[in-house]
C-alpha cells in the first residue's frame, strides 16, 4: 500500500513539474509582455492559455535534425540526461505534512532522506552534464562554447552556493529538508521569526543569485547567450530535443524555486498555521501555500529575466570568486559567532 | 586642439562607490521600474479586431471611381499605367459600344484593369496623373493572401459599387 502511494505521489509529482514548466513557458511570455507594456500571446484560446500545446505540439511536428558531424548517441544523451536530471531533484521536497485519509497516513514526501540537500546538490551537480554533453556532441564552436560557459559558471557558484548553505546548517543542525521545513513552524515562535530568510538573510541573498547562476537564467544566462553564441550549446537541437532543453531549464527554476521556498521561507508552513485544527485542512493549505511560495519565486525569477542585462563572462567570474565566494565565508563565521557565543 | 563647438564636454570616469560596486541598489531600482509598468495599460492594438485610425491623407488600396450617374470614369488613357514608378498598372482599352453610354462616361473604356498588389509601392502617383478623376487610393490596407496570382486586382475588386437609384 505504501508503495502505490509512493508510486502515485511521484506520478503526480512528475506530472506538476511538467505542467508547471509548461506553463512557465507561457509566463514568461505573459510576464515578459506585461513588464513591456504589451499583451502577450493571446490568440490560442481564451487569454492565450492553450499556447503551450500549440508549442508543444509544434515541437513535435518539427523536423528531427541531427548533425551529419555529430556524435548522434551523445546527441541524443544530452537532452534526455537534461531533463532526467530537472525531474530527478523533486525526490526529497516536502510538498506538505501528512495527509490522513481513513486509516491510511500518506507523507507529501517521496524520500525523506536524511541528506536531502546534499541530494539536490549532487542532482543539481548532474544538471551540468546535459548540457556539457549536448554542447560537445553538437561538435560546432557556438555550442562548445557555450557549454564550456555553463560548465565553468555551475562550478563556480555551486561552491557559493554549497557555503551559503552550510551557514543555513548551521542554524538548523540537519540536512533532512522535512526537519528544517519543520523547525520553521508557523510564522513567528518564540519572539523571532520561524522562517530561515529571517535568520540568515546574508545566506539567502547568496542561495538566491547562486540559484539564478544554476538554473542559467538572466542575467546570468551566458550559456545561451543570443548575441555571442547563437543560441549557446542548443544551437544544433531542434524539434522536441530542443523542447527538453527548455523545458528542463524550467523544470530546474520550479525545482529551485521549492527549494529556497522550504530552506528559507518555511515551506508548506504558513502564519495563524496552529489556529487551524484539522490536521487534513492545514495540510492542504500547506501544499496551496508552498505552491503560492513557489509561483512568487518563478515570477521573481522572469521579473528579474526582463528588468537586468546580461553579465559580461569575466564579470560573471569576478561576482562568482570574489565577492559570492567570501561573503559566504564571512557569513559562515558570523553564523558561527553567533550560534557559539549569543544563542549559547 | 580648439574646439569645434563649445558643447564639447569632459566625461570625468569616476570609479564605483561600494553602492554601486554592489549592484543590488540598482537591481532593486531596476525591479521597480519594470514592476510599475507591468501594471500599466498595454498599448497594443489588436489589429485586425481593432483598427487605428488613419490619417487624412492614408494611400490605401485603390478604388476607380464612378460619376453621379454610376457611370465609369476611367478612359483608359494608360497615364496612371506611365506614371507607376513600380509598373504595377496594366489595362486594356475597348471601344464602348451602343446601348453602354449608361455604363461608361467616355467613348474608350477599360476593359481590363489591372494592378499587381505585389508592386504597388503606394506612391499615389496615378492619382496625381489622372485627368479624369478617375482613381483614389482611398481604401482600406490591401489584405494579405496565400498565392502572388491573388494579388493582382482586376476591376471586380477595384471598381467601386454601382450607385443604387
Amino acid at each position: 500500500m505504501e508503495l502505490i502511494f509512493k508510486l502515485a505521489l511521484v506520478v503526480v509529482i512528475f506530472l506538476i513539474s511538467l505542467l508547471i514548466a509548461m506553463y512557465s513557458t507561457y509566463a514568461e511570455r505573459k510576464v515578459a509582455a506585461f513588464l513591456q507594456d504589451r499583451v502577450g500571446p493571446n490568440r490560442a484560446g481564451p487569454w492565450g492559455i492553450l499556447q503551450p500545446l500549440a508549442d508543444g505540439g509544434k515541437m513535435f511536428l518539427k523536423e528531427e535534425i541531427i548533425p551529419t558531424n555529430a556524435n548522434t548517441f551523445l546527441f541524443i544523451v544530452g537532452p534526455s540526461l537534461a531533463i532526467m536530471t530537472a525531474c530527478i531533484g523533486s525526490a526529497v521536497i516536502p510538498w506538505g505534512q501528512k495527509l490522513t485519509i481513513g486509516s491510511y497516513v500518506i507523507d507529501l514526501q517521496v524520500a525523506d532522506i536524511n541528506v536531502g540537500i546534499l541530494y539536490i546538490f549532487g542532482v543539481v551537480s548532474l544538471g551540468v552534464y546535459g548540457i556539457m554533453i549536448g554542447g560537445w556532441a553538437s561538435n560546432n564552436k557556438y555550442s562548445l562554447l557555450g557549454a564550456i560557459r555553463a560548465a565553468s559558471q555551475n562550478i563556480s557558484y555551486e561552491i557559493a552556493m554549497g557555503l551559503s548553505i552550510i551557514a543555513l546548517l548551521m542554524v538548523t543542525g540537519t540536512l533532512s529538508l522535512r526537519q528544517i521545513a519543520e523547525q520553521q513552524h508557523g510564522f513567528w515562535q518564540n519572539g523571532y521569526f520561524a522562517w530561515n530568510a529571517f535568520k540568515q538573510p546574508l545566506g539567502f541573498l547568496l542561495f538566491l543569485v547562486c540559484a539564478f547562476a544554476e538554473t542559467n537564467r538572466s542575467p546570468f544566462d551566458l550559456p545561451e547567450c543570443e548575441t555571442e553564441l547563437v543560441g549557446g550549446y542548443h544551437t544544433e537541437y531542434s524539434s522536441m530535443k530542443l523542447g527538453f532543453y527548455l523545458f528542463a531549464e524550467y523544470i530546474n527554476m520550479f525545482i529551485s524555486s521549492a527549494v529556497m521556498a522550504t530552506l528559507f521561507f518555511g515551506g508548506y508552513n504558513f502564519p495563524f498555521m496552529d489556529m487551524i485544527h484539522s490536521a487534513n485542512l492545514v495540510t492542504i493549505i500547506g501544499v496551496v501555500v508552498l505552491f503560492v511560495k513557489i509561483f512568487a519565486f518563478i515570477f521573481f525569477f522572469m521579473w528579474v529575466r526582463w528588468t537586468i542585462p546580461r553579465f559580461r563572462y569575466d564579470q560573471l567570474m569576478d561576482l562568482g570568486w570574489k565577492v559570492l565566494i567570501p561573503l559566504a565565508i564571512a557569513n559562515i563565521i558570523l553564523t558561527g559567532l553567533w550560534t557559539t557565543f549569543i544563542r549559547g | 586642439m580648439e574646439p569645434l563647438s563649445n558643447k564639447r564636454k569632459v566625461i570625468e570616469q569616476k570609479p564605483l562607490s561600494f553602492l554601486e560596486r554592489a549592484y543590488l541598489p540598482a537591481i532593486f531600482q531596476g525591479l521597480g521600474i519594470t514592476i510599475k509598468h507591468f501594471f500599466k495599460k498595454p498599448v497594443t492594438i489588436s489589429y485586425p479586431e481593432e483598427k487605428r485610425e488613419f490619417s487624412e491623407n492614408f494611400r490605401g488600396m485603390h478604388s476607380l471611381k464612378r460619376d453621379e450617374n454610376g457611370k465609369e470614369r476611367c478612359t483608359a488613357c494608360g497615364l496612371c499605367a506611365l506614371s507607376c514608378p513600380a509598373e504595377a498598372i496594366t489595362m486594356t482599352a475597348a471601344e464602348r459600344q451602343p446601348g453602354e453610354e449608361h455604363l461608361y462616361r467616355e467613348e474608350k473604356y477599360a476593359a481590363v484593369y489591372e494592378i499587381n498588389m505585389l508592386r504597388c509601392i503606394f506612391c499615389g502617383l496615378c492619382e496625381e496623373a489622372c485627368p479624369k478623376e478617375a482613381i483614389y487610393l482611398d481604401g482600406d490596407i490591401v489584405p494579405a493572401d496565400y498565392l502572388r496570382k491573388d494579388f493582382i486586382y482586376g476591376k471586380d475588386k477595384l471598381v467601386e459599387a454601382p450607385l443604387n437609384q
